[in-house]
This record gives C-alpha cells, structure tokens and sequence, in this order.
C-alpha cells in the first residue's frame, strides 16, 4: 500500500516524465521536418525527392543568367559539370551570387524547373559552394 | 625583426606556462608545505605570461601597421590601401591572428585573477592560476605548433591581399575582441570548479568568489553576440538580425550555458544548494566556449572538406577540446561525491525557480546544439550533406525560453528555501493586468494577432512591470524602516540587486523587440525607376539615383533616397551603398538605416535592372531595392545592451569585495 505522501510524489514523477517525453517527442518532430537535403543537379534529375523544400547546390553556368520583364525575377542555369538545371527566383540575390560561381538555391522541382524561393549567400566566411570535382 | 622578437616572447610565455603550472599544480598535489609562497609566485608568472603575449600582440599589430608583407599572415589579410583601423582590427581577422586574440584574452582573465585573487585560500589560489596557466600552455603549444601568425613569406609580397570586405566595418573591429573575452573569460569559473573538485571542497565561498567572474564574461559575451548580430543587419543587407547560422549558434551555446551558471551561482552562493550542478555547468559553459571555437575556427563549418584541407589544426583543436573536456568530466564523475548536493529546499522556493530556470536553459542549448551539430555528424559519417532549417530553431526556441521570462517576472517575488505561493499570485496580478492591457491595445490598433505576439508581448509586459514594482516595494519598505533619503536606500539594496533588476528589464526590452519585428515588420523587394516614390506604410521613398563615390579603397556604386514620413514635409536622405574593393574585386552591400525609437526603415540596393540596355541612360537606370520596416528592432540592440550593464553592474556589490581569507574555510551561511 502507498501512502498519501509517496502516492503524491508518484504523480509528480510520473507527470515530469510525460512532460519530458512529450517535449523531446515534439522537438525531434520539428526537427525531422525541417531538415533539409542537399543535392546536386544529377541527383535531383536522376531521383527527385518528395520532401517539401530541399537545396540544389552547384555553379551558376556562365551566361545563363537572364532577368524576365518584371526586373526582380530571375532564371539561370545551376550545373554540376554534367547535368544542368534551370532555377527561377523572384527578388534580390545576395553580392555572392555571379555567374561562373557556386550558388545554393533552397526551393523545390516543379515541372523540370527548380523553382526557388531562397537564394543563400552566408557571412562569407563560412560559406562556400559544395565542391564540384566529386 | 620584430616578427621573431614576438615568437620569442610567445615561446617564452610557452616555457614559463609550462613550467610554473605543472610545477604548481604537482606541489600542490603533494601538499607541500609552501602553498602561500607557491601562489605567489603563480600569480607573479600570470602576469608575467600575459606580458609576454602582450608583447607578442602588439608587435602583430605592429606588422599590420606597417605593412610587412614578409609576414605571410600580414600578406594574406592586409593591403597597403586599408584604412589604419582597419589594418589594426586585420591582427585579428585571420585564424592565426584570431587565435593569438585568444590566448592574450587568457592571458588576460589570468593575469587579473592573479592580481586580485591574493585573498583566496593559498592552496585553492594556487590550483586556480595553475590550471589557468596549463591552459595557456595548451594554446601557446597549439599556436606555436600549428598556426604560428609570424610565420616568414620569403621572398616578401609587394602587395597585400587584402582583409575580407565583409569584415572592414566599425562593428567588426569590436565584436571579435568582445566576444572572445566572453568565451575565455569563463575559462576563469573552470578553473575554480576544476579547482574546488581537486581539493574534494566546493563552499559558497567559491560560488561567491566565481560569480563576479562569471557575470563579466557573460556581460562581454552579450555584448560580442549583439556586435555580430547587428554587424549581419546592417553589413549582410538582408536585413535580418539572426539567422541560426551555426557561427552564430557556437556563440549562443555559451551563453545559453552561461546564462544558466550565473543564476545556478546565486543559488549556490546564497544557499549552499544545487553545488554539483553548479560545478557541471561550469565545466560545461567552458566546454561549449571550446567548441564555438572549434567550429568557427577549424573551419569545419566552411565544410567538411576543408576541414581535410588542413587537417592538423582541425584535428589539434578537436583533440585539445577532447582532453579538456574528457579530463574535467572524468575529474567530475570521480569528485562529485565529495561536492554532495548541497542544502534541500521546497519545490515552491526561489531555488525551485532557478533549478526551473537552469533546466529551460539546458533544454534550448540542447535544441540549438542539436540542430548545429547534426548536420555534421552526418556529413562526416555518410557525406550526405543537410541542414536544419531556421523554422526548427523558431519553432523550438520560443516555447522553451518565454517559460523562463514568465517565470522570471515571479523571481523576484520568490524566497529562498520555502515561500507562500498566495503573496506571489496577489504581486503578479498588477502587471499580468497591465500585460492584458498593451497586448490588447496593440492587437485592436494594429491587427496581427498571433500566439507568439500575445504570449511575447504579455511575458515582456508582465516582467517589466513585475520587476519595477518590486524594485518600488522595496525601496519603500527601507523607507519605512529608516527613512534614510533615496540614493542611500538605493546603495542598501545592492548592485548585484540592482544588476539582476537591469538584466532582466533587457530581457523584457528584448522580447518586446523579437516579438514585434516578428510580427509587424514588412519587407518588399521593388524596382525603381529614378524620380519613382514608393509607398510603405506610412512612410515615402522616392529614388534619386545612383551614382559612382570613390571610396578609401573602394568604389561605391552610392544611391540616394529621399524619405518622407506621411504627409510630413521633413525629407531625410537615404544612402546605401553598394561597395567593390579594388583589392578583391567584391562587391558588400551597406544598408541604409534610418532608425528611430519605434522602428528603423531600412534600405537597401540591390542590383541596376537591364543594365546592357543601351537606349536606357545611366541617369534613368533602374535597380532593385529592398524596403523594410523593422518596427522596434533598435529594442533588441537595447534589452542586449541591458543585459550586459546589468551584469556589470553586479561587480561592483560590495559582498564580492569583503571576502576575507578565513571566509575561504569557515563557509559562513547567509
């Protein structure tokens, strides 16, 4: 038999517990939906992921850049030397962002066009375009 | 000449650290008879070693001023054009630089300990600068071994190539020395929970002598962290203010810790209680300094494959944080149980509430660790490459810190031990009502209602108002008492209360700021033709032009925007500028801020619009532009700034300096 006492601090154990599990459940959950993939463009023309939004890394080829009517939409081409693929975007491009350069687009496939909706340049200091030579 | 002068004076700071902390801390060991003696003469060799480094610092900073192109660090981040701040702030903006930055901030904490520990426990003194000493002789060995900064380049370049554009601003030159006094300046706290695990002997005296400490290097940290956010906000032109960009979380990870050891401190000073916890967090404030450093610097961040690049200083690095980190955690688990746990005390008392507030702590560090460093384990497991997305750390970060600033809005309501929860439900009913007021005033007035708008505005309100009515109290109930006039019962009640009322006012300026930029601000990227004005709420941006500027060793492409402000006839002129560098060839954005106290506008360039378009004049060039309204984001600069005035403040308590040298071992209980 328990007593009040040690019944009382039962209850407590056991609440603290489920606060916890339920916390750290709801955390990873987060966590698993937000992570984001990188691929490359053969990877992405090869298998096309069914996650939500994932990043295409690779080098903007060298006079693919072109602007459409509106000013602020963009279409270029991303290539890892064997495949390429056209990306759009809408808005300003971060001073990273030329042509001949590594580029990362985060957005998803739509009909054979990577339609982006962030075009990352970070602090350059710890930013570089993923490797091409792999 | 100089260059080999400096690696002197470093390898002699080297010999001297090794000699003296190994020495110190066997003597010790033994129990030798000689600890006032041997403390003495380790706080002589502190100060001694941090002459040294200094030497060695400034002649860096020497060779930056003069150009020496026959230093290959000179040669790889200076230029003969940079501006002389700028040249000067170079010492410091490669890896070699940044790291000899370090070990002179260590050199610093530990020279000052040296210097003003002479009333401490001989023994305890001596094991403090001792392992303060080891640690310098870890940096010294890994510098000098790896990434000496006054290696030769023979023959000598004609030019230098230049400090990253991205770094030559006025914010830049000051955030790398704040932030790694920050970082370094809780190697000090280790050392003295290093110290009391060795001697088997953890009293509140040694929480009392680690908490001046520990609130400076928290107070420098808060300060290096909002250099560098507000440096992204103005220098990046994104026009954000943190991005959850691993850089920035290795500096967060020490703070998150940080914050969490200063108020376990209190706890431990005050009531003897939570001493284990206090002593782990310690370790683990220092351990994740360590690991900022790592990440920033080792360049595993660039990306994996840099890290192969240079494989040694990663790896060095790696191994130094695993030695330090290994031995204090196995020090800890053999030790802890001489610590003990220390005083009990009820679930409803100001102790609870700092275990509460230690343990939301923890858990937003776990989060953010979480998503800062899996994405590399992976990546050097299966090279497959990810990354978390910001909405991870949004959605995370918010529902497990605005407990705590609820929570800290009771704080100083609360008792030690035990507490009637009654008195404290009936303080708190004042300011949850003005809370109720602002939070539904602003959503009547201005739309946008949202979980995080009430639950942020609510907190910052509640908190505010809790802390200044408490403060009021009292100051009242002194006057009550004795009368005294106003300035003396303000002394009476303590800097280090005054500090912790100013600290978490910050906090209440702070989450006012998040949670209004979060919700109200309004970013549009446009074009504009020049002579073309563009509406944002109510203010009116009319584009001028561009034109070219020369600057002192840039080009900038410079815009002029006239600002209007409703139907106001005040025309404020906006001028960002768009900068390349002839040394690199890069191209910055500088925003044009124009801040006020209830929200900057912010713009800022962005590229000319079909600039090959021949029938298209340069004075009728179009470019894209960002505007932004970022209501009360300036409060985000502020509450940070709070924050560290109110940790300053706490050094100047009187109880810090009234330590006396039987107090080490008597343990008085107050």
């Amino acid at each position: 038999m328990l007593n009040k006492a040690r019944r009382t601090r039962l209850a407590w154990i056991v609440a603290l517990l489920l606060a916890v599990t339920a916390t750290v459940y709801s955390v990873l959950r987060v966590f698993n939906d937000n992570l984001v993939l990188f691929y490359t463009a053969t990877q992405l023309k090869e298998s096309p992921p069914s996650a939500k939004r994932y990043r295409l890394g690779g080098m903007v080829e060298p006079g693919s850049l072109s602007r459409t009517d509106d000013g602020l939409s963009i279409r270029f081409r991303v290539t890892d030397q064997k495949t390429a693929l056209t990306v759009t975007y809408t808005g300003i491009t971060p001073d990273l962002f030329k042509e001949g350069k590594g580029v990362v687009a985060q957005g998803r496939l739509q009909e054979g066009v990577f339609v982006a909706d962030e075009i990352l340049a970070k602090h350059d200091e710890n930013y570089m375009p993923p490797k091409l030579d792999r | 000449m100089i260059p080999e002068l400096a690696q002197l004076a470093l390898a002699l700071a080297l010999a001297l650290a090794l000699v003296t902390s190994g020495y110190g801390l066997w003597r010790i060991h033994r129990r030798a008879h000689t600890a006032e003696a041997l403390s003495r003469s380790l706080a002589g060799s502190s100060v001694l070693v941090f002459g040294l480094v200094l030497a060695a610092f400034a002649a860096l900073v020497t060779s930056f001023v003069r150009s020496d192109f026959s230093v290959l660090n000179v040669a790889e981040n200076s230029n003969r054009l940079l501006p002389l701040p700028y040249k000067i702030a170079a010492s410091w903006g490669s890896h070699e630089g940044s790291l000899l930055l370090w070990t002179l901030m260590l050199a610093g904490w530990t020279a000052a300990v040296g210097v003003l520990s002479g009333r401490l426990a001989a023994g305890f003194r001596a094991r403090v600068l001792g392992i303060l000493l080891l640690l310098q002789t870890a940096f010294l060995a890994f510098m000098l071994g790896s990434s000496n900064p006054f290696n030769r380049l023979l023959p000598a370049a004609v030019e230098g190539r230049d400090l990253n554009p991205l770094l030559q601003d006025p914010i830049m030159v000051s955030h790398p020395p704040l932030l790694y006094m920050g970082y370094v300046g809780f190697a000090v706290s280790f050392a003295f929970a290093v110290a009391a695990l060795l001697e088997g002997r953890l009293d509140p005296t040694w929480a009392r002598w680690s908490r001046p400490w520990a609130n400076a290097a928290w107070s420098f940290l808060t300060v290096g962290i909002l250099l560098g956010s507000w440096w992204a906000y103005t220098v990046l032109g994104w026009g954000g203010w943190w991005f959850w960009d691993p850089v920035e979380n290795a500096s967060l990870l020490p703070w998150l810790a940080g914050t969490a050891l200063i108020h376990s401190l209190a706890v431990t000073d005050k009531r003897d209680a939570l001493k284990s916890w206090t002593v782990l967090l310690a370790m683990i404030t220092f351990a994740l300094s360590l690991l900022g450093t790592f990440l920033v610097r080792s360049g595993v961040l660039t990306s994996v494959h840099a890290f192969a690049a240079d494989p040694k200083r990663g790896i060095l690095i790696l191994a130094l944080l695993v030695v330090v980190i290994g031995f204090s955690f196995a020090l800890y688990a053999a030790r802890t149980h001489r610590v003990g746990l220390g005083g009990a005390f009820s679930w409803r008392s100001r102790e609870s509430m700092l275990l509460v507030n230690n343990v939301l702590m923890v858990a937003a560090l776990s989060a953010v660790l979480l998503g800062t460093l899996y994405p590399l384990i992976i990546e050097v497991l299966t090279g497959n490459k990810m990354s978390v997305g910001p909405p991870y750390f949004d959605a995370v970060f918010a529902p497990l810190l605005l407990p705590a600033v609820w929570l800290m809005a009771i704080a100083p309501y609360s008792q030690w031990k035990s507490m009637p929860l009654a008195s404290a439900g009936k303080a708190l009913l004042g300011p949850l009502l003005a809370a109720l007021l602002v939070t539904s005033t602003t959503i009547w007035q201005f739309g946008k209602p949202s979980l995080l708008l009430v639950l942020g505005l609510a907190a910052a309100v509640t908190l505010a108002y809790a802390t200044l009515a408490q403060a009021r109290e009292q100051l009242a109930k002194l006057g009550r008492a004795g009368a005294a006039p106003l300035m003396v019962r303000i002394r009476q009640l303590g800097f280090s209360y005054w500090g912790m009322v100013v600290a978490h006012l910050g906090i209440a300026v702070f989450v006012t700021g998040v949670t209004l930029v979060k919700t109200y601000e309004i970013e549009r990227d446009l074009v504009m033709a020049p002579g073309q004005t563009e509406t944002l709420g109510e203010w009116r941006l009319t584009f001028v032009g561009v034109d070219t500027v020369p600057g002192p060793n840039y080009q900038a492409g410079h815009g002029v925007f006239e600002l209007t402000r409703g139907s106001g006839k005040t025309i404020t002129l906006i001028e960002p500028e768009k900068r390349r560098f002839l040394a690199s060839g890069q191209v910055i954005t500088q925003a044009a801020i124009e801040a006020g106290f209830l929200g900057d506008v912010y713009v800022s360039l962005g590229e000319p619009i079909n600039e090959g378009n021949r029938s298209v004049g340069p004075a009728q060039q179009a470019w894209s532009v960002r505007m932004y309204l970022k209501p009360f984001i300036n409060w985000i600069w502020w509450g940070c700034v709070l924050m560290a005035g109110g940790g300053v403040l706490t050094l100047f308590d009187r109880r810090y300096r009234k330590l006396r040298p039987s107090a080490a071992s008597a343990a008085p209980a107050q």
